[in-house]
């Protein structure tokens, strides 16, 4: 490989394994000079903060793995017994099941961060795609690892979410057995969720990996959405960032181990104390927070799609909200190829803020509608707040560039940080 | 060797597609074991008889019992509730089919007075309320799912909410007067 480009290394080991193995230049390339745009805020820190978490989850995992039982007479017992009985037990599977919930977190503010800043754009789009799919796997791993307690919530949350594969025509039966291994949710079920959520984790760690190739190549985007072109526009990556994403880091944790320690079953629901019966359904099914705006899209459609004036059914109401909700992450996927605008950041587009803000809003809107019974005016609310997530994405950003007057872009970051310097100066 | 040169391109093409091919079809091939193991296993499908006695459940009673890890619902309907379900034969049906068709015959006799349905709601797979005396029946006396609201009338059809179908009859046959086998 680049043979002549290696600069020796002082330390005898480091050179002699770098001569061989040039793990010690490739470190030092991209995360110790790697030249990264000046102006980051702490919108930045997010990306370090969910790989710090993925690599909690997978260790706190590992070690829960020791003790836990796969199967449906014991998992209940096994959790209970790891709770009560296991050195620091308690601690490993609190930080497990909060960590879950601040690893969404923190990558729905990082994901929120690329669309306001339009880190989604020329040359960004697999970058963001890989986001994307890291995000679908989480949403697999989450699901499956909230099965594993086999408690009320997780029998039955399992139950629905399965169900929702019955609704594809012709197939849908055959798919949802195959699913369940058995004719409902049970052992064989419980065995392939606990083998499935042992290994996607490490599949997200290989796309993480890839994600941060595809973000090297192309180098990291920034507030102001204005490429680095010369080198005052950039800092190296050491100490400027690891110091700022170390910082950022502890703010975090400390937000997390407030959760662990003080609240640790606030993010929970209480029916998951009880074990699973299957000829009992829980009043209420919820699923855990981070899925409530992809639930509320799913129960948006309530009727059947058919063909005018007729009672042929094309689409029944459960099938369409299947669809739906998964036409919500594909929004995401190919966003990249909706937006025109040229210019990146929302700072500089002032219809597109707007939008952007609204969009928040009514994902929270989502969120709350996931979570109420669906009766009297939060279905209608549920269902506007799924309408306008589509309009946004589908008609919105497609169409916005040709009407909205952008702001004029800095020269560069350089020449943008050293007015605002001037600014606060005077 | 005489009557081709080795250069033959369109016979390097069809060696090379023949190759492709054959990987294509046996990959295929392998691929469906390894799905199919994933597919219920030779002792779940074992289980998959229950028989039943019917001689304590009293009219107006009914009992659930489980089929496959299912819960199915065994209603001993009153001669009312018989009524008013074959009274709504002709209503207007989301997922049309008559009482008369959802009850099964003993030696000619039939035995409308058993309703035997599968307790897994049509829509998302939830226990529909209804079996106990004190349980909301729904608008239609029968049973309500409370997940997502369906309700369902004495013969287990669905009536209102957004499950799709009635509830599932399992395969069932009366082995005697007072016996049903499931499955
Ligand atoms: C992407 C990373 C991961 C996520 C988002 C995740 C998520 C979850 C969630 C939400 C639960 C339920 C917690 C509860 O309510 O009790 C859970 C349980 C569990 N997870 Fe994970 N997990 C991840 C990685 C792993 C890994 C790598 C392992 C290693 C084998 C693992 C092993 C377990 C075990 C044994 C349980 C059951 C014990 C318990 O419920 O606390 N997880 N996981
Ligand atoms: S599962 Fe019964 S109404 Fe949705």
């Amino acid at each position: 490989m680049a043979h002549g480009e290696r600069t020796p290394f002082q330390n005898p080991v480091i050179e002699w394994v770098d001569q061989r193995l040039p793990i010690f230049t490739l470190l030092n390339k991209e995360y110790i000079v790697f030249p990264t745009p000046k102006n980051f805020n702490f919108l930045w820190n997010f990306g370090a903060i969910a790989m710090v978490m993925l690599v909690i989850m997978i260790a706190t995992g590992i070690l829960l793995a020791m003790q836990y039982q796969p199967n449906t007479m014991m998992a209940f017992d096994s959790v209970e017994r790891i709770m009560r009985d296991v050195n620091y037990g308690w601690l490993l599977r609190y930080i497990h099941a909060n960590g879950a919930s601040m690893f969404f977190i923190a990558v729905y503010i990082h994901t929120f961060r690329g669309l306001y800043y339009g880190s989604y754009k020329q040359p960004r789009e697999l970058l963001w795609m890989l986001g994307v799919v890291i995000m679908l796997l989480m949403m697999a791993t989450a699901f499956m690892g909230y099965v594993l307690p086999w408690g009320q919530m997780s029998f039955w949350g399992a139950t629905v979410i399965t169900n929702l594969f019955s609704a594809i025509p012709l197939v849908g039966e055959h798919i949802v057995t195959w699913l369940w291994g058995g004719f409902s949710v049970d052992n064989p079920t419980l065995n392939r969720f606990f083998a499935l959520h042992y290994l996607l984790p490490f599949v997200i760690f290989a796309v993480v990996f890839l994600h941060v190739v595809a973000l090297h190549v192309v180098g990291s985007n920034n507030p102001l959405g204005v490429e680095p072109k010369s080198k005052a526009d950039t800092v190296p990556f050491h100490p400027y960032y690891t110091t700022k994403d170390i910082f950022g880091l502890t703010i975090f944790l400390i937000f997390f181990a407030a959760f662990v320690f003080f609240a640790p079953n606030y993010l929970g629901h209480p029916d998951n104390y009880i074990p699973a019966n299957p000829l009992v359904t829980p009043a209420h099914i919820v699923p855990e927070w981070y899925f409530l705006p992809f639930y509320a899209i799913l129960r948006a459609v309530t009727f059947d799609i058919s063909i005018p004036f007729t009672h042929i059914v094309l689409i029944e109401a459960k099938f369409g909200g299947v669809l739906l909700m998964f036409g919500a992450v594909f929004a995401l996927l190919v966003l990249p190829f909706l937006d025109r605008s040229p210019v990146k950041s929302a700072e500089f587009r002032p219809m597109y803020k707007i939008f952007f803000w609204v969009l928040m809003l009514d994902c929270i809107l989502l969120g709350f509608a996931g979570a109420k019974p669906p009766e009297g005016a939060w279905v209608y609310i549920g269902q506007a707040a799924t309408a306008w997530y589509f309009i946004h994405f589908f008609v919105i950003v497609p169409n916005l560039h040709k009407i909205e007057k952008t702001l004029p872009l800095p020269d560069s970051i350089d020449a943008a940080v050293r007015a605002a310097q001037a600014h606060k100066a005077s | 060797m005489s009557s081709t040169t080795p250069s033959d391109p369109s016979k390097r093409d069809f060696i090379v597609l023949t190759g492709q091919a054959m990987m294509g079809i046996s990959g295929a091939l392998f691929a469906w074991p390894l799905v199919h193991s994933m597919n219920p296993s030779a002792d779940v499908l074992a289980l998959s008889t229950t028989e039943v006695n019917l001689e304590p459940i009293t009219q107006g009673q009914a009992i659930t019992v489980t089929w496959r890890g299912k819960p199915i619902f065994i209603r001993h309907r009153t001669a009312a509730e018989v009524e008013s379900a074959r009274a709504d034969d002709g209503a207007d049906l989301r997922d049309k089919q008559t009482d008369a068709a959802r009850v099964k015959s003993f030696e000619d006799k039939e035995q409308s007075q058993w309703l035997v349905v599968q307790g897994v709601c049509t829509h998302l797979g939830c226990v529909p309320l209804g079996q106990k005396p004190t349980d909301m029946k729904g608008e239609f006396k029968g049973w309500f799912c409370p997940c997502h609201g369906s309700h369902y009338d004495t013969s287990g059809r669905i009536r209102k909410g957004p499950a799709p179908k009635n509830l599932a009859v399992p395969p069932y046959q009366f082995v005697s007067a007072t016996r049903i086998k499931i499955g």
